[in-house]
């Protein structure tokens, strides 16, 4: 039987201890196609690749390859059957050549004895590499790579076997605006190859470039498959929220007081962070926009003194820190919420409540001994107020999905009552939904007093949420603009680090 | 179901199945004396072991433990000679103990030498150490207050077995119910997400392997007491047996996973096992061999429990962790 479909799968089905990740979900995948993947965290978008790839096995359900119907889907077989999944954290080895990642555990060999045909080898990377149009030395390590290149490879590696369906999870999450577009571009051409491409994105303007058909999954289950185009933006958003989502107008007659909190004078690491001077006052909200690699993640670190730092001074109310360390910061009432969440802000194999009273668990203590009553009482609070969605506070922060891990980490800090709070692109990754609601408690913990800098790339995210914004461009502040001067435009122009006409 | 009681109590089941074995095999196994004999002889590798089970969570390895038990016990016999008393000679083999495991501790923490490489070296220089001291001689003769510690019996039960399992109860309380104890498992979870919720996490580590270094000091009381010597050459292979008590016991190797209890279960599975053999006549030479593949064998199954390996015949029913 032939079928039009590449892949289908029928009433898919899979449970997990507690929670029904997927329920009677239909998919299908044409052949060439771009076929988004879209809903919150959670929806079950990240089952069912695990499925497709062969790393979970359903409950129920059928799954057919070109019409053929598949027993017993695992790694392996997925991998014959054409199927490659580039995943947000990369699966590359560092210390090997572009060459040799893209041909690891395929390498051209020259005889049976199994000595890699090493010209042939450079040779093929090549031919790849042009196919998809990427311009890398074959002999670069691929530690030297920026991490758009490495996103490239990956998918040159998928090329290198032939891959007929390629899986690409929030492949721009991390990327910049030119590199997005070098990635639509190779897209563009792997399906004209006639590769399907099963994309997964938050991002929805990204939709409207290359999607060809979209899926939109709701807690588990299907909800509609169309055409690009079919839908307005904002049924979109109701179908996968469930719910009408209104961003919330910023409440503009929030006071902000006129103590300054924060005051950072000449701060220097070389060579990311050049020179940086600024203030912040209480219960504002400070944006810092700038492109990848402007240095802001760094300052931010510097600030909170994960970094040690060349030069310049930190005040808080007036008075210097002396800042050696993140211990120190958060002694001092300086909070950060990493935009690591996985790697820096959790520790994935404790439950949810220590994740949640890791910082600030001097409050919980009883005669020396955590008083464990009290700790749950509070966790359950939080859980309760931020809206996290888990089946129990004893639930590993690894099986939670990424809205709520990202909550976990910011109830973490609530916590600790900082006075000030540094949120480092706190939204990326984060479904629709959760973000409005990360956005309200920023709202609400500004208008109880609390400093917050932040560090976004959306550039409308920055608009929506600085009382001001603050822009940088290699290590340095470029530009700094009210929220009422402030345009994309503006914006844009100093993060590239023109001078903007303000006026 | 089965999954779940295994998990919670596989050592225990373990542990339970040996003792049967042994009980059927050999008709003394199970004499009150044999018993006694068999708490005596696992007390020491408990404590050492307790030690190496706060190390292993942060996510660590103490190959020195041996040679620490050594150069206490040389330090404190040379001390007990002097006719001080016995609490000063206590008192110095605990801060020996406590130095050398703080100097650990500072390379591995601040100066991120390796733990393998650190202790290794450390391993080296502490049996030289206690070489030197004594000039390679064994130290004789002891005050009998002293050797209480080692070979005196509380009603029936002997005094080292009590100084185990004070020394697991007391680990277990600060491991589950203190900040300190939090961390160490947070430590060997990620340290790096520690080290950014504003905890000194250098301090934590360090702190560790001077907790290993105290247990290996009350370790080299226990063994001096009981032998009426200290011996530079005492404890080799110290650091195999806690090792393996650890993590026949479900602690991690990779960090923040495990507890004392469990190495507990695992220091008494080892001496179990021992003990029969010895009673079953079985030689020396072969009962190496034995202890050896049941501390793969555990690890190993633990594995497979876990479904780190052959899970590709992992039937469809079977749930598994979404990662």
């Amino acid at each position: 039987m032939q079928s039009k479909y590449i892949l289908e799968m029928r009433g898919i089905s899979k449970s997990f201890p507690g929670v029904k990740a997927l329920k009677k979900v239909d998919f299908a995948l044409r052949a060439g196609e771009v076929h988004c993947l879209i809903g919150e965290n959670g929806a079950g978008k990240s089952t069912l690749i695990k499925i497709i790839s062969g790393a979970h096995s359903p409950d129920s359900g059928e799954i057919y390859f070109k019409g053929q119907l598949v027993n017993e889907l695992n790694a392996q077989k997925a991998r014959q059957l054409g199927v490659s999944v580039i995943y947000q954290e990369m699966n590359l080895i560092p210390q090997l050549s572009v060459a040799e990642n893209i041909f690891l555990g395929n390498e051209p060999t020259r005889t049976r004895l199994g000595f890699v045909h090493k010209k042939q080898l450079i040779e093929k990377t090549q031919a790849i590499l042009q196919e998809i149009g990427v311009s890398i030395h074959p002999h670069k390590l691929v530690r030297d790579l920026s991490t758009a290149e490495q996103q490239m490879l990956e998918i040159a590696k998928a090329l290198a076997l032939d891959k007929e369906i390629l899986i690409m999870d929030e492949p721009t999450a991390s990327l910049t605006a030119q590199n997005t577009e070098d990635l639509f571009r190779i897209i563009k051409r792997l399906t004209k190859r006639g590769v399907s491409i099963i994309y997964i994105s938050h991002r929805l303007q990204e939709l409207s470039i290359i999607a060809d058909r979209v899926t939109v999954l709701r807690d588990g289950a299907h909800i509609s498959t169309f055409a690009w185009g079919k839908v307005t933006t904002s049924e979109l958003i109701t179908m996968m929220v469930g719910r009408e989502v209104k961003p919330v107008a910023m409440a503009r007659n929030r006071q902000i007081g006129q103590e300054c909190v924060l005051e950072v004078e000449g701060l220097r690491k070389e060579p990311q962070v050049k020179e940086v001077s600024f203030r912040a006052y209480q219960g504002e909200i400070v944006c810092f926009a700038g492109l990848v690699g402007s240095g802001r993640t760094e300052t931010m670190r510097l600030i909170f003194g994960a970094d040690p730092r060349d030069s310049g001074q930190i005040f808080l109310y007036g008075k210097e820190l002396r800042l050696r360390s993140p211990a120190d910061a958060v002694r001092d009432g300086i909070g950060m919420l990493t935009e690591d969440r996985k790697g820096q802000g959790l520790v994935l194999g404790l439950p949810v409540r220590e994740n949640m009273t890791l910082a600030s668990l001097a409050n919980f203590l009883k005669w020396g001994r955590i008083n464990r009553a009290h700790e749950g009482q509070v966790v359950g609070e939080q859980v309760k107020t931020l809206n996290i969605v888990t089946p129990s506070i004893e639930h590993l922060a690894r099986n939670l999905s990424g809205g709520n891990q990202q909550k976990v980490v910011l109830a973490k800090w609530l916590l600790t009552e900082s006075k000030v709070l540094i949120f480092d692109e706190p939204t990326r990754g984060v479904d629709v939904g959760a973000k409005e609601e990360i956005y309200e408690i920023m709202r609400f913990l500004a208008q109880q007093g609390v400093t917050i800098l932040m560090v976004s790339s959306d550039l409308p995210e920055v608009l929506r949420m600085g009382d001001r914004i603050i822009v940088m461009s290699e290590g340095k502040i470029t530009g700094e603009l009210s929220r009422d001067e402030a345009t994309q435009e503006k914006l844009m122009a100093l993060m590239l680090g023109g001078v903007a006409n303000a006026g | 179901m089965l999954d779940k009681l295994l998990e919670k109590f596989g050592i225990g089941v373990a542990l339970l199945v040996l003792v049967t074995f042994m009980a059927i095999k050999s008709p003394v196994f199970l004499s009150s004396a044999n018993l006694f004999n068999i708490l005596l002889q696992v007390s020491i590798n408990t404590i050492v072991a307790v030690g190496m089970t706060f190390v292993i969570l942060t996510g660590g390895i103490d190959l020195s433990v041996g040679s620490l038990v050594a150069l206490v016990a040389v330090i404190m016999g040379t001390f007990l000679h002097k006719g001080i008393g016995i609490l000063v000679p206590i008192g110095i083999a605990l801060v020996v103990g406590a130095f050398s495991g703080l100097i650990n501790g500072f390379l591995i923490a601040k100066g991120r030498v390796p733990a393998f490489i650190t202790t290794l070296g450390m391993m080296s220089a502490a049996r030289g150490i206690a070489l030197i001291v004594t000039r390679g001689q064994t130290i004789h003769m002891f005050p009998t207050q002293f050797r209480f510690f080692g070979t005196g019996y509380l009603g029936p039960i002997p005094v080292p077995a009590i100084l185990a399992l004070l020394t697991v109860l007391i680990a277990h309380v600060v491991l589950t119910q203190t900040k300190y104890g939090r961390y160490i498992y947070a430590v060997g979870g990620n340290r790096e997400a520690v080290r950014l919720s504003g905890i000194n996490v250098a301090k934590i580590e360090m702190s560790v392997y001077a907790i290993s270094g105290i247990t290996c000091a009350l370790g080299a009381i226990i063994l001096v007491g009981r032998l009426n010597s200290a011996q530079p050459i005492a404890g080799y292979g110290y650091e195999l047996n806690a090792i393996a008590a650890a993590i026949i016991g479900g602690t991690s190797l990779s960090g923040g996973e495990g507890n004392v209890f469990g190495t507990m279960l695992g220091a008494l599975l080892m001496g179990v096992l021992q003990n029969g053999l010895t009673l079953l006549n079985v030689s020396s030479y072969v009962q190496q061999v034995v202890v050896g593949a049941v501390i793969v064998g555990a690890v190993f199954f633990d594995q497979i429990r876990r479904g780190h390996v052959f899970t590709l015949k992992r039937s469809v029913t079977r749930s598994s962790e979404p990662k």
